[in-house]
């Protein structure tokens, strides 16, 4: 039981708080000194979970010592935040399919099946699957004012499931979460932006690009922060229009949002400039990783880009919304008597009651506006004729396909499939013997004189190998061509005469471990 | 329209028919429209016995004591008899008519956090269906509700209660050895929205899953029409809720608050409210909808 460990583990937790106890002269520091200890109590709390992992790892059937699950736990947040999007959450499947890349990782040697319970373990624990709440609760102890130790619950969630669109369960990670994962707890999600940012900018500026990455991610957790919670107040406005002040507040609050976003891709753009010079000029003097941290740092901005002009169109149709809206609402009749304020007289002051005060309002509510119900009264006859009536046969197979017309496409290609064969076979090089671009061009136009066309094609696509690519589809070897300064000299083409060869791949090595 | 009837001020049947004397035919015609009035889903139009036995009991007043006699001894109150809305009865609590919590949900016999969710899912249900004060009140007034847009609009309450309970300093943990008196709307924020399960139903216990085990019921009930499979399922109220919601749930539930000291008072206007003039609205990462109380 999930739940029911982190119950057990809390009183830990409420230790911290019970030590000086004997040896204060006044045991009740106050509500205030007390509220810092209790939020930080609540913070140790959400990291929890992911540590209790790690422990009832050993409860499962099997040897899962050589999982970090901890390190799982941390990364499949990671995945479900940045594949928060503005409609829906991360779809679990994607996130277990994702996780799979380190879980693999993790222990190299086991069957694919394994890797994926424990994928699948994991993301269901941080959801917590068993508890009817789907969340997790931890208990800590602090100070009345009046002086006197009370014991209470947090409850919180880490990854929440949430309805989409299309009637699926996404997931979605809790503020708590994004807590823990960025570390930042308790800042203004507009300044907070502003700060990673201009952070961001100083580094890519001082060449300091690992840092710069990390900003990067941080700046993303930010954006989608943001687009989080204009999402949420957008789609309240749209349930209630007229909780809303349209002539001021909700024109307003667009046009700020607006130029918000506006700035933030003005500003967005001019980092991606910025770190594209640094990419591009990395190359010459740094080396690959600088070139490669910079493109995936370029991935990162693009990406916030496109979350923030998501979130701009999202913006743009809210004014037409609120004006249908209005007008369906300005216009209805005047009413005739005054009914009662369901929200107002009730749900409202039901809310903030004490549960055991709630429910009786409730159970009244229920008791006389659930209708009513005419009590069943079987007969065996019927029952045994209901018993023995056949089911009725379902109809399995649809309308008629209509058949397809089909219409041949020309052939239009450049070269025959017989021409891609033997530029292949004349590029089938073995691992230790490379050749030079020249040879396999004289070679090739002795054969057909076409074909250097196409060898000469193969040549500079193989001068930036998809490595990665021929990795994860489990090819053994990869061609290659490198530049060693040498001038091409031929009758057709110009440029550097490149070293082509074939590279082995270790098919041991992990595909997840290339970027 | 209205034919409200109180079952107290009614004289008996027999000396009132005085000069038409009862016949057992008009009992059993009389009987007959209440076992109509039984089958909620049932639309007079589409019925022309049905229709006749409304224009009867709207005509004859002797046979619509009869009528109101016959519910009435069933252990039923007559909310209204229309063309619209047919013979709207409801259930007194001890009629055999009634349903009772613990047979509408297993679990809420335990525990008194699902009891108080599926309560609450009924009123929730009813407030987004009827926003305004006008509405209960304007009989032409057809709402329109998604399960979905009534698990956010009580999230929406419940997180303005949180924000206010925050900005006062209240820590809101209840105490864990009295469970009784946690604040109602954390049992509701803390409970999660969905849940996926192994067949791909619904999570039961999850806050839409009873929202939609709710709005289920009032399908049954005769009180919502399903329109769509959008948002969790779009539905319409009808006649009939409108009428259950203003003449027997609402003041029940007022009552009850009454008793428990809550006095909330209302001059008619509508509380879901624009912000005051110059009052600041802070929206920023949580906030959501600007509702004022």
């Amino acid at each position: 039981m999930p739940f029911r460990s982190v119950s057990v583990a809390a009183p830990n937790l409420s230790v911290v708080s019970e030590r000086p106890f004997p040896t204060l002269p006044n045991p009740a520091p106050g509500p205030a000194a007390d509220e810092g200890l209790a939020r930080r109590l609540r913070a140790l709390a959400c990291t929890a979970p992911l540590h209790d992992l790690d422990v009832r790892k050993a409860n499962l059937a099997g040897e899962f010592g050589g999982y970090a699950m901890a390190e799982l736990a941390l990364s499949a947040i990671d995945l479900v935040t940045l594949q928060m999007d503005f409609d829906t959450g991360a779809d679990h499947e994607q996130v277990v399919a994702r996780l799979l890349a380190r879980v693999a990782a993790q222990a190299p040697g086991r069957a694919q099946e394994e890797h994926e319970r424990v994928a699948r373990w994991v993301v269901e624990n941080l959801v917590n699957v068993g508890s009817v709440d789907r969340g997790f609760r931890a208990v800590y102890g602090t100070f009345d004012p009046d002086g006197s130790y009370v014991r209470r619950d947090y409850d919180f969630k880490l990854i929440e499931e949430v309805p989409g669109p299309g009637g699926g369960v996404y997931l979605r990670t809790t503020d708590e979460a994004v807590n823990v994962l960025v570390g930042a707890l308790d800042t203004d999600v507009t300044s907070a932006q502003i700060a990673a940012e201009v952070k961001l900018e100083v580094l890519v500026n001082r060449g300091r690009l690992a840092d710069a990455q990390l900003a990067a991610e941080q700046a993303r957790y930010r954006t989608v922060q943001y687009a989080e919670a204009l999402r949420r107040t957008l789609d309240a406005t749209r349930r209630n229009v007229r909780a809303v002040d349209w002539l001021h507040t909700v024109p307003d609050m667009i046009t700020e949002a607006l130029d918000h976003v506006a700035d933030r891709y003005r500003h967005e753009n001019a980092i991606l400039t910025n770190i594209r010079r640094a990419r591009d000029e990395a190359a010459a003097d740094r080396g690959p990783t600088h070139k490669r941290q910079a493109a995936e740092l370029v991935d990162i901005v693009k990406d916030c880009i496109r979350r923030h002009t998501q979130l701009q169109s999202r913006l743009l149709e809210a004014g037409p919304l609120f004006r249908a809206e209005q007008d369906r609402q300005a216009f209805a009749p005047p009413p005739a008597r005054a009914g009662t304020d369901v929200y107002g007289q009730l749900l409202a002051p039901v809310l903030p009651l004490p549960l055991e005060q709630a429910h009786r309002v409730t159970d009244a509510f229920f008791a006389r506006g659930a209708g009513l119900r005419t009590p069943e009264c079987v007969r065996l006859g019927d029952l045994v004729d209901l018993l023995l009536t056949p089911p009725a046969p379902r109809e399995h197979l649809g309308a008629e396909m209509p058949e397809p017309d089909l219409v041949a496409t020309p052939d239009d290609s450049r070269f025959s499939e017989e021409q891609l064969e033997a530029a292949q076979d004349l590029l089938d090089l073995p691992a230790d013997a490379p050749r030079r671009l020249s040879g396999l061009l004289a070679q090739a136009r002795s054969r057909d004189p076409e074909l250097p066309y196409l060898v000469a094609l193969l040549a500079v696509h193989a001068a930036s190998p998809p490595v990665g690519t021929a990795h994860r589809q489990g090819e053994r070897r990869v061609l290659f061509a490198v530049d060693d300064g040498t001038e091409l000299e031929d009758a057709e083409f110009g440029g550097a005469d490149l070293i082509i060869g074939s590279a082995l791949l270790d098919a041991a090595a992990e595909p997840a471990a290339s970027p | 329209m209205h034919d409200e009837t109180e079952p107290d001020d009614r004289p008996a049947p027999a000396e009132e028919l005085g000069a038409a004397p009862v016949t057992p035919a008009d009992a059993a015609d009389a009987a007959r429209l209440v076992s109509f009035g039984l089958h909620p889903k049932l639309i007079p139009a589409r019925d022309a016995e049905y229709t006749e036995l409304l224009r009867r009991h709207r005509d004859e007043p002797a046979f619509a004591r009869l009528a109101d006699a016959v519910a009435t001894g069933l252990g039923l109150v007559v909310l209204e008899v229309s063309t619209r809305a047919g013979m709207a009865l409801a259930a007194d609590e001890e009629s055999v008519f009634a349903v009772r919590m613990g047979d509408y949900a297993r679990r809420a016999n335990s525990d008194s956090a699902d009891r108080f969710l599926h309560g609450l899912a009924h009123l929730a249900v009813a407030a987004m269906a009827f926003p305004r004060p006008e509405d209960l009140a304007d009989d032409g007034y057809i709402g329109r509700i998604t399960v979905n847009g009534v698990d956010s609009f009580v999230r929406q309450a419940c997180r303005k209660l949180e924000e206010q309970a925050e900005q006062e300093g209240e820590n809101t943990d209840p105490a864990t050895d009295a469970p009784g008196l946690e604040a109602a709307w954390r049992v509701y924020a803390r409970r999660s929205a969905t849940g996926a399960t192994k067949d791909s139903r619904r999570l039961a216990g999850s806050t839409t899953g009873i929202i939609a085990k709710a709005v289920g019921f009032l399908v049954d009930s005769g009180f919502l029409q399903r329109t769509g499979d959008d948002a969790g399922g779009t539905y319409r109220t009808t006649a009939r809720y409108q009428l259950q919601v203003r003449d027997m749930a609402g003041s029940a539930a007022m009552a009850e608050l009454l008793e428990l000291g809550v006095v909330p008072v209302s001059d008619g206007t509508p509380s879901l409210l624009p912000p005051r003039e110059g009052e600041d609205l802070d929206l920023v990462a949580e906030a959501g909808l600007p509702f004022h109380r």
